[in-house]
């Protein structure tokens, strides 16, 4: 089997704790023993890969995915893009960029979904891509309303973007969550509070960037994700001296 | 002044939240057609070697009731203990299954090949198993644990070996119900609470 480097054990406080009274479902959700420590094997250290074959052309634009391209999206345009790296700050090429989100006004298109913000029949709410040779992502999408959801008494999420991401192995999958530079909902949000360690929190954060703009149609925010890295495996199960 | 050790930080995990299935599983979502292929929507993409079994189970939360809206990630190697992409591994396999609890029932169902061992670094050999990755509303970052069956030699395997309190092993072996038909229950918390690892 060819060997590609155990992974680097997560910082789990950079993460949320599993359980967290204010985001009240975790509650139940979250189990109570410690999880059992083990150092990755070869069912951690691959993973699945994606083709480019799997994309279809507007895959990664959710202004246009829906309709097939017929008539856009509502809402304020913007260009999600960045750079997917793992801790030593290497690229990770060729992985799946998985995003969902609401509509302008809040609403997700999903059965479960019952707030009373239109649905925008133009817009269907998900995107993929595949990073290329560098780790680089893009999407156009319309930025996303805040909603208010049954937690607390008035909870309402900020804007955001959930995103998943592959990685090169099964142990560093993740889903996270992208918020939006300014939005003030985000210090009062319990999920993103389950976050402890603000400067955590904070490099979820997207900043405007004008760079990526494109005047006359269009804002972009960069989200770069950064996941787990894996240990060079250069003196492993070498005999002392060799 | 030391030097500075500039190794990034992993991005923080968020909850996949209630509707993650209309980014990962846009069907079941009801936006069936939002992308022409859905990814790991079956790990068998055609004859393959091995036994095709089910694995059907719950997840339930620490009341005892069973999650309607969890999304679940296997993987895994193909009957011979190869890992898809390794030399001679079953190129009609892709290791990957996406999967959703049923949204009445809270029941789900896994069809995929009876994995092979596979021998690991310094000749320890694993014993057959598939890895679930799990993730819902209420899950702040996702759930590792292992599936096991019944009917293998279990008794070497590295990663059972160490559980300590010997019968949590028994959470993660799925039971024989029969002819290629399991059941496997994951418990987030409390009574028989399912081993969930931090790899």
């Amino acid at each position: 089997m060819p060997d590609h480097g155990r992974l680097i054990p997560r910082d789990r406080t950079v993460h949320p704790a599993p359980r967290d009274p204010e985001y009240k479902t975790s509650v139940t959700r979250s189990p109570n023993l410690p999880l059992l420590s083990m150092e990755s094997s070869p069912s951690e250290e691959t993973g699945p890969t994606f083709g480019h074959g799997l994309l279809g052309k507007l895959d990664n634009n959710l202004i246009l995915n829906f309709s097939q391209g017929a008539a856009p999206a509502l809402g304020e345009r913007i260009l999600m893009h960045g750079r997917v790296l793992d801790q030593d700050g290497r690229a990770v090429p060729n992985t799946l960029v998985e995003i969902w989100q609401a509509n302008a006004g809040g609403r997700y298109r999903h059965k479960k979904d019952t707030y009373f913000a239109p649905l925008d029949p133009n817009f269907g709410g998900c995107g993929r891509t595949i990073t290329d040779e560098n780790g680089y992502y893009e999407f156009m999408t319309i930025r996303p309303g805040a909603y208010p959801w049954p937690n607390r008494g008035n909870d309402w999420r900020p804007m955001h973007i959930h995103a998943s991401v592959f990685g090169h192995s099964f142990g560093q999958r993740l889903i996270t969550q992208m918020y939006f530079e300014g939005d003030p909902l985000i210090d009062h949000c319990p999920i993103a509070a389950t976050i402890k360690d603000r400067a955590s929190l904070d490099r979820l954060v997207a900043p405007l960037d004008f760079s990526k703009s494109r005047p006359l149609d269009y804002l972009a925010y960069k989200f770069d994700i950064v996941l787990r890295g894996r240990r060079q495996t250069m003196f492993e199960n070498k005999l002392e001296g060799m | 002044m030391v030097q500075k050790i500039d190794t990034l930080i992993e991005s923080a995990s968020q909850t996949a939240g209630p509707y993650v299935h209309i980014g990962l599983m846009p069907t079941y979502a009801g936006n069936g057609g939002s992308f022409e292929t859905e990814v790991g929507t079956d790990p068998i993409a055609g004859k393959i070697e091995g036994e095709i079994i089910e694995i059907v189970g719950s997840v339930f939360d620490g009341t005892g009731w069973a999650l309607r809206d969890v999304l679940i990630e296997s993987w895994q190697c193909d009957a011979n203990g190869l890992f898809p992409g390794q030399d001679g591994a079953d190129p009609n396999f892709t290791g990957f299954c996406r999967f959703a609890a049923d949204a009445e029932t809270g029941e789900y169902t896994l069809r995929t090949v009876k994995p092979g061992s596979y021998t690991g670094r310094n000749g320890v050999e694993s014993a057959p198993h598939i890895s679930l990755w799990i993730v819902s509303r209420g899950i702040n970052i996702g759930l590792n644990t292992r599936i096991y069956f019944s009917d293998c030699d279990n008794s070497g395997d590295p990663l059972l070996g160490r559980i300590e309190q010997r019968p949590r092993v028994d959470t993660l072996i799925a039971r024989k119900t029969d002819d290629g038909r399991y059941r496997f229950d994951i418990r987030l918390q409390g009574e028989g609470e399912t081993v969930f690892l931090d790899i």
